[in-house]
């Protein structure tokens, strides 16, 4: 990890791109998320619809999703939204370690959503159970209900790798 | 009359630090609950081990702690629910997971056993195997033709997995129920036996946006246990990391109250500020969330050079936006939207021992850090209260802790001494208590070492005191309010399933 440069002269402006990592460059960043914007516009033509699923997580995995729809990230732009009706669902997107108490919820879930669908395991937890492996009361990953797509690890995640896993998972949407 | 101190004190006592815990016979444990209401004392915790049950009292007018045990007798211990209606869910817990039954309890309905895990009671001497079946998952079906509308446990909302269940009369709730348990993760298990720096990541994980709270409380009691304390270091730096979460967690909440108010201003302005704030504690401590920053025995890391620097940029930024997110909390949209809101009445939050922003939004001026300082110090964080009971009070409480935070950081940083940030932690036996205040409200960690490994630990999280409230305030609230209501609680469910 990058420290931040003391660049000096007060507080970050919101509104000012800050770099996810934690360095400010603004240049940068504004240019990179054009060309990501147009891409995500020309190119993919197509935007996803996410539902969250939470199989048990201790709140961590979402605080960090909900930090991806704030400006700095912005979500939308990149043609991802969240949605809460399994049926207008793309891609489920599950946090947490699988307890056995919400397994059925998870493949009611998954039944719910329309094909084609793509499933993404965010955190460590939602991977292979993360530190909750070997409990009475946890399964473990996602994997052992549903077929998943993609898996991002963290615990939890930052938002930038979150961000960048989902746009993976964008660019080969398009392709299909 | 016999009060409730004459009970306790008459009893006989295991060393437990800094309280000492009194063991009452059956009668005595009874007869104590019965007082404990006249004397307003107020149930922290109820949890049990596999030989006894325990209780941990408030006494408000004495402002000490006072933990309790009872043997448990042919598997049974009298019910505290009777008198103390907030013990009714800590009771199913504790068959659930002992196997013990409260004798004379008000609602003996399973709680965190959805009839899913391969034994029935996992924390008995002796778990019962039990025979693999698909559980009933919750029905969706009303009583009497009533129109029942249920929520969760999957709300496709970046939320908690809970499950809410409505009763609507027209457009009015008229009864709110919670079912909770969904995320059950077997805790209690996977610390015992384990040293507790390993015990400390579960203790890190009950509740993400608390887990600095729930590690110091985790650490503390640990330390206490121990008869040790953290080096002045490392306890100034637990303040500095409580408080950033403490103002991390309170913008989250304004963001998202202010999304559902469709105020758009405020859910952008504190989810950015929020963001400075993470990125800065990543700098600062090597983690946004600040998980498993706090280890028994001090800190896990010293804060990075030029840290406290980067701290108090983006604490400058949160300081020249506050005035301007007070005043759109002032304003017509907001101030309509939230006045009235999901209130609360003074006497159930107090009765139930509700703190945090919501006991304080209803009179109730508890705050572990002031009252019962905590190595606060000098620093004596200042409290304030209101009695409206609703969501706008509850959201005013919030930015004056903001304010309060920024200014218990900056003085942390300033003084902050030198020295190491962990000491190490001796292979001893005994038994330690301790809380902190999280964003929610006070938190309490109990454990019992066994030659430096955890025998036994129970957390409270705030939830087993939030979403009894919370569901009498539903009740008669518009069904379209739910969602405002239960993000001005802050509802939690992660803490609470264990
Ligand atoms: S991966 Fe980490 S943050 Fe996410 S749910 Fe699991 S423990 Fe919590």
């Amino acid at each position: 990890m990058t420290r931040t440069p003391q660049t000096g002269g007060g507080p970050p402006n919101p509104g000012e791109s800050i770099d996810p990592d934690g360095s400010v460059d603004p240049e940068t960043t504004e240019s990179l998320s054009a060309r990501l914007e147009a891409a995500a516009q020309t190119r993919l033509g197509r935007s996803l619809a996410i539902r969250h699923v939470n199989t048990g997580s201790c709140n961590g995995c979402e605080l960090e999703l909900r930090a991806l729809s704030n400006v700095l990230y912005d979500l939308e732009r990149f043609g991802l939204r969240f949605v809460e009706s399994p049926r207008h669902a793309d891609v489920l997107l599950v946090t947490g370690p699988l307890t056995r108490n919400l397994r059925t919820a998870l493949e009611q879930a998954w039944d719910a959503t329309p094909d084609p669908k793509w499933v993404v395991a965010v955190g460590d937890c939602a991977v292979d159970g993360g530190v909750f492996k070997g409990s009475y009361a946890v399964l473990g990953g996602t994997g052992l209900s549903i077929p998943v797509d993609l898996t991002i690890s963290g615990c939890p995640p930052p938002p930038a790798r979150i961000l960048a896993g989902l746009r993976s998972l964008l660019e080969a949407n398009a392709r299909t | 009359m016999t009060t409730a101190s004459d009970i306790v004190s008459t009893a006989e006592a295991e060393i437990c630090r800094p309280w000492l815990r009194h063991i009452l016979p059956h009668a005595g444990w009874t007869a104590l609950a019965y007082a404990s209401v006249a004397e307003q004392w107020i149930l922290l915790a109820h949890w049990a081990d596999t030989a006894q049950a325990h209780a941990l009292f408030l006494d408000p007018a004495a402002l000490t702690v006072v933990p309790v045990s009872t043997p448990i007798e042919n598997g049974c211990y009298p019910a505290l629910s009777p008198f103390l209606p907030g013990a009714a869910w800590y009771e199913r817990m504790i068959h659930d997971l002992w196997g013990h039954a409260a004798e004379g309890g008000t609602d003996a309905r399973p709680w965190l056993d959805h009839g899913t895990w391969p034994h029935a009671r996992p924390m008995a001497t002796r778990p019962e195997a039990r025979s693999a079946g698909e559980p009933p998952l919750l029905a969706g079906a009303g009583q009497d033709g009533a129109m029942i509308l249920p929520h969760g446990p999957i709300w496709g909302r970046l939320d908690e997995a809970a499950h809410l269940r409505l009763t609507l009369d027209g457009p009015t709730i008229q009864r709110a129920e919670a079912l909770l348990g969904f995320t059950h993760k077997g805790t209690l298990t996977l610390m015992r036996g384990k040293s507790p720096r390993a015990a400390a990541r579960f203790a890190a994980r009950l509740s993400a946006d608390a887990t600095v709270a729930h590690s110091v409380a985790f650490a503390q009691a640990t330390e206490s246990a121990m008869d040790i304390g953290a080096p002045p270091r490392a306890a100034a730096l637990r303040i500095v990391m409580m408080e950033v979460e403490r103002i991390a967690a309170h913008l989250d909440n304004l963001a998202e109250v202010g999304r559902l108010a469709d105020a758009q201003t405020v859910r952008t302005r504190c989810g950015l500020l929020r963001e400075t704030l993470l990125q800065a504690s990543e700098t600062a401590f090597g983690h946004r969330l600040m998980m498993d920053c706090v280890v028994p025995g001090g800190v896990a890391t010293d804060i990075a050079e030029g840290g406290p620097e980067v701290i108090l940029r983006a604490l400058g930024a949160i300081a020249s936006q506050l005035e301007s997110v007070r005043r759109l909390h002032d304003g017509a949209v907001l101030s309509s939207r939230l006045s009235g809101l999901g209130r609360t009445g003074a006497q159930l939050a107090a009765s139930l021992g509700v703190g945090g922003v919501v006991g304080r939004a209803s009179g109730r001026a508890f705050d572990v850090r002031s009252l019962l300082s905590l190595g606060y110090g000098t620093l004596t964080p200042r409290l304030a209260v209101r009695t409206n009971g609703d969501a706008a009070a509850r959201q005013h409480l919030r930015i004056f802790e903001i304010e309060e935070s920024l200014r218990l950081v900056s003085l942390a940083l300033d003084a902050l001494p030198d020295g190491p940030v962990t000491v190490a932690l001796p292979h001893v036996s005994g038994e330690g208590i301790a809380c902190a205040e999280s964003v929610r409200g006070d938190v309490w960690h109990w454990l019992r070492l066994d030659h430096g490994q955890i025998a036994a630990a129970f957390p409270r999280d705030p939830g087993w005191a939030l979403w009894p409230l919370a569901e009498r305030v539903l009740e008669n609230a518009a069904a379209d309010d739910a969602d405002i209501i239960r993000a001005s609680f802050a509802l939690p469910a992660s803490g609470m399933d264990l």
